[in-house]
């Protein structure tokens, strides 16, 4: 006699839909959403910092000189006004290149599920950072990707850790496909490659002859105002090139975009036709739009400088009131500080702590594929005002001073088994 | 009749997207069935008592989970609005909410419930967790359940079967409530019986057997599509379902419960039924056991709840 599972569907399933399931840690997220909670866990950008009649002026206006073209189907690969206009934005990272190797996508997310789909096959490994971007895990796992995190320093990914990194993996008998990094502002880790690492890390990957995927959405929010140079300044081919709209003016809006070598670029737009047909015209005319007639580069000014004093209110806060013991990164840019808990937290185990004491983060282990993690949890800075950063912090604080409470009764080092399923938050607080 | 009915969902308690996703389903099949009614969904915040105020609806069907929702005190402002609502009163919440004080009272009435122990973290603290954890295993023997001693959804709880896994479970059940509850474990299979009572008295739903993958019913298991298998009708004998129907038929009396409850039993392999725990705002999700249970018994959520708000409304004429 069988019984019911309630999915008449679950024996259907792809093996890359395992994990695809309910999660405590990501139902508490459903609190993080309402207002009395201070969440410092999502990564969304303040949009609110744009100037809103201005940018319905934008959209107004594009209705009425392309309207009937923004309703319609468009190219596969991107409108070509836009891919031009894109070509200027990236100069601003270093970045010398032809329209023909840009491929607008949907969010630059649509960017790393394709440049995914067309390297690797299941089992293939991609190296990553440790701790790595959470939605860009989820893409590698659902390609069935064999993710190997590689560890990073005060200036990110290390060099000599990523060759022997790829050394075991190619005595293993494994092909390493893609090597994905994030060199400027790294979410979640907050740190920085400099020029020597990022040339560093470049020869390896050219020695190597593996792929170098560079995902930069932060590259222009730099708080001092100076701006990295992009890995893909310095070598074309060896290259995949991310870029997003989503930090420098709104992720609503959803456009990104790889730039890629001719080849790769060719299977790039057809995978992209396959999956969506086209990336929405009507964003990208927005988007082309207001990067015509709006001042960019000052609004991106104005982005800056609301998350320095955002970032200096998280740092400020947290040497004033987080127990001893208890470490972060200092960004230079971007949305995130990495925090270490002291010795014996949980970050998992210490959140519905936390949300009941309505304060919201992300656990470190949610960026890693492997387990680790635990002792860290990742702040947001980019979407509180000041003084909801502050109040948060002294919220968490709190939190912390109860958890190593609970570890002075019961000893380091007894975590709580890990939920099953993604103990991450959705799109909207990654 | 022509009513308007709020039903109240959301909250702050971890069981937030369970709560909202239950109010949703209770909401729409609430829609279908009495088309004339208007049915709003509202979630508890502070201009929750202004929106009450405000609208008056003729009845509330309270759906929060977890703590505000089912531990009486949303109930006790009900009241004092002179709001009719579904299901039990704040007294009743109140003691069903607390597992212990819910496992004295059927224990009380001579029902079995598995020996279990509730300390708070300063107890730990105080009398030294090794020393106070070796006690209770003496004292209940491994494996034991332990959990938070308010909240659903399997939150916070853990098997030991071993005594270094104490700590552990300790911690995770203090990161929902202040005290935890120390079951002694029963293996056997688990069981939800669920009460309706329209007005004729309470019934009892066909039971629902639950299986799990890793033998804990947790959230995962609780909430993933195609995880958990489940038999209606159990796959029990006669006798040993009446046995369990009739448990939960006088939990939900012993405990004064009205309108609908759902009673967490575990069989043991001699057939006799163990009470855990009662909820008196079951959970209304797809992968719930009371729409299970209310379909198997030729009941439609929709008609079901309809009944439950019409018989809240007289109750409140008097």
């Amino acid at each position: 006699m069988s019984g019911t599972r309630l999915d008449p569907w679950v024996d259907s399933y792809a093996q890359r839909a395992h994990g695809m399931s309910a999660s405590a840690i990501r139902a508490l997220f459903a609190v993080a959403a309402r207002p009395e909670v201070v969440s410092l866990a999502g990564g969304m950008p303040y949009v609110q910092a744009l100037a809103g009649d201005a940018f319905a002026d934008t959209v107004h206006r594009m209705l009425q000189a392309r309207g009937p073209q923004a309703l319609q189907y468009g190219s596969g690969q991107g409108d070509v006004g836009l891919r031009e206009q894109i070509i200027e934005v990236m100069r601003e990272v270093g970045i010398s290149a032809h329209s023909d190797d840009v491929v607008v996508t949907t969010g630059s997310q649509m960017a790393l599920d394709l440049v995914t789909r067309v390297f690797c096959d299941p089992g293939d490994v991609v190296l990553v950072e440790a701790p790595s971007y959470v939605g860009a895990l989820g893409v590698f796992h659902s390609y069935q990707c064999q993710v190997v995190h590689v560890p990073m320093d005060d200036e990110g990914l290390v060099p000599t850790a990523l060759q022997e990194a790829i050394t075991a993996v190619r005595q293993r008998g494994q092909r390493p496909k893609l090597i994905y990094t994030i060199p400027s502002f790294h979410n979640p880790a907050g740190v920085t490659q400099g020029a020597r690492r990022r040339a560093d890390l470049l020869a390896v990957a050219l020695r190597e002859r593996i792929a170098l995927l560079e995902d930069d959405p932060y590259g222009l929010l730099g708080f001092d105002g100076t701006v990295p140079q992009a890995i893909r300044a310095d070598d074309p081919e060896g290259v995949i090139y991310l870029g997003s709209f989503s930090k420098t003016i709104a992720s609503g809006l959803r456009v990104g975009w790889a730039l890629a070598p001719h080849g790769v670029r060719e299977k790039l737009v057809l995978a992209a036709e396959s999956a969506v047909l086209c990336p929405s015209n009507y964003a990208q005319l927005t988007v082309s739009e207001y990067l015509a007639t709006q001042p960019w580069r000052e609004q991106i000014k104005t982005f800056r400088e609301l998350y320095r004093e955002r970032r200096d209110a998280l740092l400020e806060s947290m040497t004033t009131m987080m127990p001893a013991g208890t470490r972060w990164t200092t960004p230079a840019g971007g949305f995130y500080s990495w925090i270490t808990l002291p010795e014996g937290l949980d970050a998992t185990a210490m959140l519905p702590r936390a949300v009941a004491a309505l304060v919201a983060y992300v656990p470190g282990s949610g960026f890693y594929v492997d387990g680790q993690g635990r002792e860290h949890l990742r702040l947001s800075y980019c979407y509180p005002t000041p003084d909801r950063i502050r109040e948060g912090v002294r919220r968490l604080a709190g939190v912390v001073e109860q958890e190593l409470e609970l570890v002075r009764t019961f000893g380091p080092g007894n975590p709580a088994a890990q939920p099953e399923g993604r103990s991450v938050p959705g799109p909207d607080a990654q | 009749m022509n009513l308007q009915v709020a039903v109240l969902a959301g909250g702050l308690s971890p069981e937030r997207d369970v709560s909202l996703r239950s109010g949703r389903r209770v909401a729409e099949a609430l829609r279908e069935s009495a088309p004339d009614w208007e049915v709003t969904e509202w979630d508890v915040d502070g201009r929750l008592l202004g929106c009450l105020a405000e609208h008056r609806p003729d009845a509330v069907i309270p759906l929060l989970h977890g703590a505000a929702g089912e531990d009486g005190a949303l109930r006790d402002v009900l009241a004092s609005l002179e709001l009719p609502f579904v299901g039990s009163s704040a007294r009743s919440a109140r003691l069903a909410f607390d597992k212990p004080i819910a496992k004295a009272l059927v224990d009380g009435a001579e029902m079995r419930t598995p020996a279990a122990l509730a300390l708070p973290q300063s107890t730990f603290r105080e009398l030294g967790a090794a020393e106070v954890l070796q006690a209770v295993a003496d004292h209940l023997g491994l494996p034991v359940v332990v959990k938070p001693t308010r909240g659903g959804s399997a939150l916070g709880t853990s098997i030991v079967r071993y005594q270094d896994e104490f700590p552990g479970a300790m911690v995770s059940s203090f990161a929902y409530a202040d005290v935890a509850l120390i079951e002694r474990f029963v293996d056997g299979t688990e069981l939800a019986v669920c009460v309706l009572d329209e007005g004729d008295g309470p019934t009892m739903l066909p039971p629902v057997e639950i299986v799990p993958p890793n033998g804990l019913y947790d959230y995962h298991a609780r909430y993933t599509a195609g995880t958990t298998e489940f038999f209606i009708p159990a796959r029990l004998a006669d006798h040993v379902l009446a046995a369990a129907a009739d448990l939960a038929l006088r939990v939900h009396t012993v405990l004064g419960l009205r309108d609908w409850s759902r009673t967490d039993l575990i069989v043991d392999h001699a057939g006799t039924p163990w009470f855990l725990e009662v909820n008196v705002a079951p959970g209304m999700t797809e992968t719930s056991l009371f729409p299970q249970s209310l379909t198997a018994a030729g009941h439609s959520v929709g008609k079901a709840m309809r009944r439950l708000v019409e018989q809240a409304v007289r109750r409140a004429a008097g």
